[in-house]
């Protein structure tokens, strides 16, 4: 398959990048490992009132972490290829063979093993706070946590492409990443908000993703919720990828 | 193999257009070109910046759907074969490919295994590149401590890892130093000369144009004004200029220092006028203080011949000088504007 040759090798590239300057990794990781020591014990008394859902405060606010880190560690990807872009590198690779879809994919390969890896860690360091997980619910979340990856980074690329200005991308993801993360109920479920809010967050993609994310980590495998979830992050990723394969094989440049 | 009846093209343009949509309405960028560029041939696009250089050259590499017109690229058709063009050329563009914290490997084996090219091959290809382009023991540097010239050579390395027979570059020595263009050239000849490739450029610098392209074609405001070979270009457009200078006249210093130094009679000069316009192969004669200025169609060949016929007649001539044409004076026949006015003025 040479669509999938190619997209390793862009993958190897991108990859060995990364790595030339982990510190970025490390900083995606410190942001959620704060949010987990100065405000997940906030979340232990809260777990007591009416309308908290079912399982310990853990339980409850790691998955919420897990996809908040899915989401903003992807969301800012397109960043690097501006910077790609303005190096010529985009359009050289664009100038061979290589199929432009296997140009995003090797991408978007390189970003989601970088977030497993974040995630994989994450889980772990939670599960000294006190966090309670199986094998199995711990993976499922961690396919869910993909799949927003894939999503997020194909729509960075995307906006990346078509923008090619740090100065256009920047406000376009903040405009988009506040109501997204306020109607998910990534930080405090959206069971304890009022009904009418509750409604609008169902419009939301991302809170069946993350309603998803907290049935797996209960091991409620066959709960309507984690199907509606999964369902909701393939949807996603689907799009994703669609659209930024569709940015990428335009001539946009 | 090619046959001089019948040479096979590199490039077969035909009525090629593209029109950009701006906020202030369409910008026609290349307004319908026809050219064609042979196997080994050097060939230059000239012009000042916005002329539709790059925007051409984009789009006879893939990087642009044109908006009319169509072209034969490495014998594969642009509209209905894009990805078969794409493997058969290498394009090198104006402001550098690379990317700061890659190696000079990394870069070479990753677009080398882009063109389809395995691993082991590929890192063979590297070696073998750097060592033709000057970058030999400078394979596991990276990017970002090369020097300007170490780095532009990269770039032509990446438009080369798959041996094409077609290889755009454009602006090739833009921000070189002297002596980094000068060896840049040899190593663009030799693409030429070695391997047999064809190289289409494209340039703003006349010293360039003239120095490297075995065929130069001008473009001015998104058309092809001229095209030639650099010799015949200054030949067929400007012509040599041969200046005689007659005994007598005032030189510039002495025009300065006195004005009481004996002119040339009007009288004279306008006789060697009338000789001199009679005699075969001069196109036009002007007067200037103090002598001659004939414009004929080889000065080198011709100069001795106007002399002597000034000498038949009996008018003494004290010097004679020789000039060919720049081709920033083919550009300003052709176009009515200086290359370097227009450089500026575009955009």
């Amino acid at each position: 398959m040479t669509v999938l040759r190619d997209a390793l090798i862009v993958f190897r590239y991108q990859l060995r990048l990364l790595l030339r300057g982990p510190v970025w990794i490390v900083i995606g990781l410190v942001q959620p490992l704060l949010y987990l020591a100065l405000f997940g014990p906030l979340l232990e008394p809260l777990s007591k009132t009416p309308g908290f859902p079912p399982g310990n405060a853990w339980q409850v606010f790691v998955p919420g972490l897990l996809i908040q880190l899915g989401i903003f560690g992807s969301m800012f990807v397109g960043f690097g290829l501006i910077a790609e872009i303005r190096a010529g590198v985009v359009e050289r690779m664009r100038v061979t063979p290589a199929s432009r879809f296997a140009l995003l994919l090797g991408r978007v390969l390189r970003d989601v093993l970088v977030l497993m890896v974040q995630a994989t860690l994450l889980t772990l360091v939670s599960m000294g706070f006190g966090l309670r997980v199986t094998v199995g619910g711990a993976l499922v979340t961690l396919v869910i946590v993909a799949l927003l990856g894939v999503a997020l980074s194909s729509l960075s690329y995307a906006a990346g492409m078509k923008l090619k200005s740090e100065d256009a991308l920047a406000p376009l993801l903040n405009m988009i990443s506040v109501p997204v993360l306020l109607l998910s109920g990534i930080l405090l479920p959206m069971t304890l908000a009022p009904r009418w809010l509750y409604n609008l967050s169902r419009i939301n993609p991302f809170s069946h993703v993350v309603d998803g994310a907290r049935a797996a980590f209960r091991d409620d495998l066959n709960l309507p919720s984690l199907g509606a979830g999964l369902i909701a992050a393939f949807l996603l990723a689907a799009f994703g990828l669609w659209l930024a394969t569709r940015t990428f094989q335009r001539e946009t440049m | 193999m090619s046959t001089p009846t019948a040479p096979e093209w590199m490039i077969e343009a035909r009525g090629l257009a593209r029109t950009f949509k701006t906020r202030t309405g369409p910008v026609e960028a290349v307004r319908g070109v026809d050219f064609q560029v042979a196997a080994g041939e050097i060939v230059g696009f000239l012009g000042p910046n916005g002329a539709g250089k790059t925007t051409t050259q984009r789009m006879l590499a893939t990087l642009l759907t044109p908006t009319a017109g169509e072209a034969r690229v490495a014998g594969a058709d642009l509209r209905t074969a894009p990805a078969e063009v794409r493997r058969r050329i290498g394009y090198v563009a104006q402001g550098g490919m690379t990317n700061w914290d890659a190696s000079v490997n990394e870069e070479l084996s990753t677009q080398a295994q882009l063109y389809g090219i395995s691993k082991t091959d590929a890192l063979a290809r590297a070696k073998r590149l750097c060592g033709e382009l000057d970058l030999a023991d400078l394979g596991e540097r990276l990017v970002k401590t090369l020097s300007g010239g170490q780095k532009r050579r990269l770039d032509i390395a990446l438009g080369l890892v798959h041996a094409p027979r077609l290889v755009f570059l454009d602006e090739p020595s833009t921000g070189l130093d002297p002596h980094s263009r000068a060896n840049l050239w040899a190593h663009i000849r030799g693409l030429r000369d070695r391997e047999g490739a064809a190289v289409f450029l494209t340039t703003h610098y006349l010293d360039e144009a003239d120095a490297l392209c075995d065929r130069i074609l001008i473009i001015d405001h998104g058309r092809i004004v001229a095209e030639g070979s650099p010799d015949a270009l200054k030949r067929r457009i400007a012509g040599d200029v041969v200046t005689l200078q007659l005994p007598g006249s005032r030189s510039e210093e002495s025009t300065v220092q006195s004005e009481t130094s004996e002119p040339v009679p009007d009288a004279e000069l306008e006789r060697a006028r009338t000789l001199l316009t009679g005699q075969p192969g001069v196109r036009e004669v002007v007067l200037i203080p103090g002598g001659v200025r004939v414009t004929v169609e080889r000065g080198d060949a011709q100069a001795l011949g106007l002399m002597r016929a000034l000498d038949a007649a009996g008018i003494a001539v004290s010097s004679i000088s020789v000039a060919r044409p720049s081709l920033d004076d083919v550009f300003l026949t052709v176009t009515g504007r200086s290359l370097r006015d227009a450089g500026g003025g575009a955009s």
